[in-house]
C-alpha cells in the first residue's frame, strides 16, 4: 500500500485562499485581466483577418463617436441598468431572481393593455402614468408569486422564476397571434403604439434615462440607509438571525420581490412605450439575463451597476458597428463580448484565491502574487 | 502488547519505527500560523492525546495527516517512510483514517452501504459478504452495530460507530478521532474508550483530539500539548495531572475557581409551565418542562447535548413552536408588574409588550449575529426598529459599539470590523455585550463559553455574575458540569427533554447530576403516552410554593395560565 503512495509528489497546483487583497491591488488585477481579455480578443480578430487595433478603435467610436450612436448606447444602457438594480435588490437577499425576463414582459403587456386600447380616452400624461403604474404592478405581482411560494413552502426560486419566464413568453405569443393581433396584418404582430402615447424624448432618448439615474441614487439609499435595506441584508446573510432579531422574514421576502419585479415591470414599460412602441417576443433584448451579470460584476452596488451597464451597452453597440464595417459575423462579435466577460469574471477568482505551483513553497509567499494574475 | 488494554506505557516500542512522525510542520492560513514548526510522534499501538485550547492547531495538524490540508513546509513519515499526502485517498492508502467531528455519512444508506461506499471492488457486491465482514470487525473490537440499519435511524453514537468501522474496513492502522466525545453521553464515552483500548491491543495506533482533561487522563498513553499552533510538550499521561496539563495548555498557572457571589433572592422573572415541543418528525423534544427563574440568580441548566436545551431556549424566545404549556415573563401592565404569557409570540411581539428578554443563542454567528456585517450593524440588530424613521440610525449603535469594544476589551480595529473575522471570544463578547446593553430582566445564555479560551471564558463568567448582582434572572445553559456546579445558584437537569430535577449545586455531587442526566432515557416512541414519572426534586425550592401568590394582578389570560400552573404544582 505505502509503496505506491510514497511516489506521490506535491500537487501540481493548489488554490489557497487569500487574505484581504488591498483594493488598489484588486483593481490592478482587474486591469490586467481586461488587458488580457483584449489580447485574447485581438487574437480572435487577427484570426478573422483584421487589424485588432483598428477594430477596437471602431468599436469604441461605434458606441461613442457621434451623437446618434451615443443615443443608441444610452438606449441599451437604460433597461440593463434598471433591471440590474431590480435583480441586485433580490440578490442582496440571496433570492436568485432569474425571472427578470418574465417580469419585464408582463410589465410591457400590462402597459400595452392601456397603451393599445385606451389611448383615445386619456390624455398623454394620464396614459403614461397609467401605463407606468400598470406595468410596475404587473411586474411586481409576477415577482411576488414565486416569493410567496418561497416564503410559504420554501420552493426553489431559481426554477420558479425561470419557468415563469416561459409562461410570460408564451402569453405574449398568444396575444400576438390572437386577441391583440394588429388589424390587417398578415403575420402575427401587435399594433404600434400611437405617437401621442409614446414616452417624451429628452436629449433624443426617452426620459427613462433620467429616471434610471435617479433610481441608481434611490437604490443606493434604499440598500444602505433604510431599515428595509438593512432587513434585506440580514435576511440574505442569515435568515435564522433575522428571525432571532424579530424580523418578519416572509414579509421581507415578499415585499422585496414585489419591488424587484416592479422595477423589471418598469423596464418593460420603458421598452414598450419608449423604444419599441410595440410588443414582440424580443421586447426584453435578454436584459433580464444580462442584468444578472451586471449585478454580480458590480457586487450589488448601484453605482457599480451604472458603470458596468454602460460598459456592456458599449460593447454591444460597438459590436454592431464592427459587424457592419468589417463584415465580422455577429456571432464573432458575441464571442468577443464573451471573452471579455470570461476574463472579467475569472479575475474575481484570482482576487480571492492565489494559486501555488509545485515547488513554489520555497519562495516567499507574499511576492509571487503578480505572476498569478497572468496565469488567468 | 497487553491484551487487557491497560494504560501502561510501552517504552520498548521507542526503538521500533514510529507509526507516524511529523517533523517541523508549518501551515499558514493567510498571515495566521495554524501550526508553526510542529513535530509529532505517534508510536505503534499507542493512544496519543492531542490536547490544546480551541484554535491551538490540533485539527489543522491532523488534517495534514488525513490529506485535507497540505503543509506549507515540513515532512511526514508513515511507518518510517517519507510520504506526501495530497488527498484523503492518499491517506487511506497509507492506512490513515480520520473520524471527523461532523460525520460524513449518506443518510439514506445503511451502515453496511456506507461502510463499503467508495471502496474498490467489483460492481456487484454480496450484501451478505459485507455484512459478515462488518459483523466480524464489530465483534473483534466490541462495537455494537446493526449493519442493515439506515443512518437516518441511528443515534449519534451509532453514527460514530459506523464511521469508525468504515475506516477499519478500509484497513486503517492509524486512526484519528477528532473530538469524538463531544456528542456522547458519559456512558457512550466509556464504551468508546473500551473500543479504543481493544483497537490499541490489536496494534492500531490512535490519535484522539480533545480539550477535556478528564478524558485525556482516562484513555491516553501519552499527551501532546499544543498552544497557539506550537508544540508545548509531550508527556506520559500517567506522570501528569489536570493542573499541569492546564498550565501547559494556557501557558501560565490558572486558578480554576469560579466566583459565586451571594445575592438576595429577588422577584419572579420567568416561569415555564409544562412546556412541550415536538420536532418535525413528531418526536417530543421537550416534555412538560416547568421551572421558574428569579431575579438575582443564575439558574444553570445541565444535560447531555441534545436533551432539549436548544429547543427550550428557542421556545422561550419565541423561535421554536410549542405544542403545549405556557411561558410567562415579567412585564408591565397598567403600571404594575405582571407575568405576561409570551408563548407563541414572535420575538418582535414580545419586545413590543415591554418585556426585555436577552438571549445569547448557541449558534452565535448563525443566529445571534450576522457574520458578514460589522460590529455596528450587529449591535443595532435588536434595536434598529425603535425609531419611527424609515432610515436606520447608525450613530447611536456606533457609539454603543465603541463603548462595548472599550468596556469588554474586544480586540477589534473598530466598530467597522466585520464580526465574522473576529476571534471566537471577541465574537461572543459582541453578542453578550449587545444583549446586556438591552438591560434585560431575563438573560438566557446558551453555551456561552463553547470554543472560548480559558481567559475569555472567565471574563464571560464575570459578566454573568455582574448581571446577577444587578438583579437580572440569568438562565445559563452549559455543557461543562464543573462550571455549572460552581457558577449557578440552582441547577436544573434535563434528560431527554424532561426535567429530571432542580438541585442545589452547593450540595449535590457531580455523580448525582450525571445520573440525573441519563435518567429515564426511554424509547422516545412511548414517552408521549405515559404520564411523567415522579420527578427527582432534590431541592424543591421554597419559591415554587410561593409561585401562585406572586403575580396577583395579572390580565385574564395570565390568570388562566396561573390556574394551570397551580394545578400542575398540586399534582406534584
Amino acid at each position: 500500500m505505502s509503496s505506491k503512495s510514497a511516489k506521490h509528489k506535491e500537487p501540481f497546483v493548489r488554490m489557497v485562499k487569500r487574505d484581504d487583497l488591498s483594493p488598489r491591488r484588486a483593481w490592478c488585477y482587474r486591469g490586467i485581466a481586461f488587458l488580457l481579455a483584449l489580447l485574447a480578443g485581438g487574437l480572435l480578430i487577427l484570426a478573422l483577418g483584421h487589424n485588432p487595433l483598428s477594430v477596437y478603435k471602431d468599436m469604441v467610436l461605434g458606441a461613442w463617436g457621434t451623437p446618434t450612436v451615443i443615443r443608441e448606447t444610452v438606449k441599451l444602457t437604460v433597461p440593463l441598468l434598471v433591471s440590474a438594480l431590480a435583480l441586485g435588490l433580490a440578490f442582496r437577499m440571496k433570492f436568485w431572481n432569474i425571472g427578470g425576463e418574465g417580469q419585464i414582459m408582463m410589465g410591457a403587456v400590462a402597459a400595452g393593455a392601456f397603451g393599445f386600447f385606451t389611448a383615445h380616452i386619456f390624455s398623454a400624461p394620464v396614459l403614461t402614468a397609467l401605463m407606468l403604474l400598470a406595468g410596475m404592478l404587473a411586474g411586481g405581482i409576477y415577482g411576488f408569486i414565486p416569493s410567496y411560494f418561497k416564503a410559504r413552502w420554501n420552493t426553489n426560486e431559481i426554477l420558479f422564476t425561470l419557468m415563469l419566464n416561459y409562461v410570460a413568453l408564451a402569453f405574449i405569443k398568444f396575444l400576438m397571434n390572437g386577441p391583440w393581433k394588429a388589424q390587417g396584418s398578415s403575420f402575427p404582430r401587435m399594433p404600434m403604439l400611437v405617437t401621442g402615447a409614446r414616452l417624451e424624448q429628452v436629449g433624443g432618448v426617452h426620459w427613462g434615462w433620467i429616471l434610471a439615474l435617479v433610481l441608481v441614487v434611490i437604490a443606493w439609499i434604499y440598500f444602505n440607509k433604510t431599515k428595509h435595506g438593512y432587513e434585506v441584508s440580514v435576511v440574505g446573510m442569515s435568515s435564522d438571525t433575522a428571525r432571532y432579531a424579530g424580523i418578519n422574514v416572509r414579509r421581507v421576502i415578499m415585499r422585496t420581490m414585489f419591488i424587484s419585479g416592479a422595477l423589471c415591470g418598469l423596464v418593460g414599460v420603458m421598452q414598450f412605450a419608449g423604444v419599441d412602441y410595440t410588443i414582440t417576443e424580443g421586447i426584453t433584448g435578454y436584459v433580464g439575463f444580462t442584468a444578472i451579470i451586471v449585478a454580480w460584476l458590480a457586487k450589488m452596488n448601484p453605482y457599480g451597476m451604472l458603470v458596468v451597464s454602460v460598459f456592456i451597452a458599449m460593447l454591444k453597440r460597438g459590436s454592431n458597428t464592427i459587424h457592419t464595417i468589417y463584415k465580422i459575423p455577429a456571432s464573432a462579435s458575441d464571442v468577443l463580448i464573451g471573452i471579455i466577460f470570461f476574463f472579467m469574471i475569472g479575475c474575481e477568482f484570482f482576487i480571492r484565491y492565489k494559486v501555488v505551483l509545485r515547488g513554489s513553497n520555497k519562495k516567499s509567499h507574499d511576492e509571487n502574487c503578480g505572476e498569478e494574475a497572468q496565469n488567468a | 502488547m497487553s491484551l487487557t488494554g491497560s494504560l501502561q506505557i510501552e517504552d520498548d516500542l521507542m526503538s521500533d519505527t514510529l507509526a507516524v512522525h511529523m517533523e517541523n510542520i508549518t501551515k499558514t492560513f493567510g498571515k495566521v500560523y495554524a501550526n508553526k514548526d510542529v513535530s509529532l510522534e505517534l508510536r505503534q499501538g499507542e493512544i496519543l492525546a492531542l490536547l490544546g485550547e480551541n484554535g491551538s492547531g490540533k485539527t489543522s495538524l491532523v488534517n495534514m495527516l488525513s490529506g485535507i490540508y497540505f503543509p506549507d513546509s515540513g515532512e511526514i513519515f508513515v511507518q518510517g517512510k517519507k510520504v506526501t499526502i495530497r488527498s484523503p485517498r492518499d491517506a487511506y492508502g497509507l492506512g490513515i483514517g480520520m473520524i471527523h467531528q461532523h460525520f460524513k455519512l449518506v443518510d439514506v444508506f445503511t451502515a453496511a452501504e456506507n461502510i463499503v461506499l467508495g471502496q474498490p471492488g467489483a460492481l456487484a457486491m454480496s450484501k451478505r459478504h459485507i455484512e459478515s465482514r462488518v459483523a466480524e470487525l464489530a465483534g473483534r473490537y466490541g462495537f455494537e452495530i446493526d449493519p442493515a440499519k439506515p443512518v437516518y435511524e441511528m443515534s449519534v453514537s451509532e453514527k460514530q460507530t459506523t464511521e469508525i468501522i468504515k475506516i477499519l474496513y478500509r484497513g486503517a492502522d492509524i486512526l484519528i478521532l477528532d473530538e469524538p466525545t463531544a456528542v456522547l453521553t458519559p456512558h457512550e464515552t466509556d464504551k468508546l474508550f473500551a473500543v479504543m483500548r481493544n483497537m490499541k491491543a490489536d496494534g492500531k495506533s490512535i490519535i484522539i483530539i480533545t480539550h477535556k482533561l478528564g478524558e485525556v487522563l482516562a484513555v491516553s498513553d501519552r499527551t501532546h500539548v499544543l498552544r497557539k499552533g506550537e508544540c508545548v510538550a509531550t508527556v506520559n499521561t500517567a506522570e501528569t495531572g489536570k493542573a499541569q496539563l492546564t498550565e501547559m495548555m494556557v501557558g501560565r498557572p490558572v486558578s480554576l475557581h469560579i466566583e459565586r457571589p451571594h445575592t438576595a433572592k429577588n422577584d419572579e422573572r420567568l416561569r415555564v409551565v409544562d412546556l412541550t415541543c415536538c420536532n418535525k418528525d413528531g418526536l417530543k423534544t421537550l416534555d412538560k418542562v416547568s421551572f421558574t427563574a428569579y431575579g438575582g440568580e443564575i439558574l444553570g441548566i445541565a444535560g447531555i447535548a441534545g436533551s432539549g436545551q436548544k429547543e427550550l431556549c428557542e421556545a422561550i424566545a419565541g423561535l421554536y413552536p410549542a405544542i403545549g404549556g405556557a411561558v410567562l415573563m415579567r412585564g408591565q401592565w397598567e403600571g404594575e408588574a405582571v407575568m405576561e404569557p409570551v408563548l407563541g409570540l414572535g420575538p418582535d411581539v414580545i419586545s413590543k409588550k415591554g418585556i426585555s428578554m436577552a438571549f445569547v443563542p448557541e449558534d452565535r454567528l448563525g443566529m445571534g449575529l450576522v457574520a458578514a456585517m460589522n460590529i455596528t450593524d450587529n449591535v443595532m440588530l435588536r434595536s434598529y426598529k425603535n425609531s419611527k424613521s424609515p432610515l436606520v440610525d447608525r450613530k447611536t449603535p456606533r457609539v454603543l459599539a465603541e463603548h462595548l469594544i472599550e468596556q469588554l476589551a474586544i480586540v477589534a480595529p473598530g466598530p467597522g470590523a466585520i464580526v465574522g473575522r473576529l476571534s471566537g471570544g471577541n465574537v461572543q463578547k459582541v453578542l453578550i455585550g449587545r444583549e446586556i446593553a438591552q438591560e434585560p430582566t431575563v438573560l438566557i445564555v446558551a453555551y456561552p463559553v463553547r470554543g472560548l479560551d480559558i481567559n475569555s471564558s472567565y471574563k464571560i463568567y464575570d459578566l454573568l455574575n455582574e448581571q446577577k448582582k444587578k438583579g437580572v434572572a440569568v438562565v445559563f445553559i452549559g455543557e461543562d458540569l464543573d462550571v455549572l456546579l460552581e457558577l449557578s445558584d440552582r441547577l436544573l437537569v434535563l434528560s431527554s427533554g424532561r426535567v429530571s430535577g432542580i438541585v442545589d449545586p452547593r450540595t449535590v455531587t457531580k455523580e448525582e447530576v450525571g445520573m440525573m442526566m441519563v435518567l429515564d432515557v426511554v424509547d422516545p416512541s412511548n414517552v408521549s403516552s405515559e404520564p411523567p414519572p415522579e420527578q427527582l426534586q432534590m431541592d424543591l425550592s421554597l419559591q415554587d410554593v410561593e409561585m401562585g401568590a406572586s403575580a396577583g394582578g395579572g390580565s385574564a389570560s395570565a390568570d388562566l395560565f396561573l390556574r394551570d400552573a397551580e394545578a400542575g404544582g398540586k399534582a406534584q
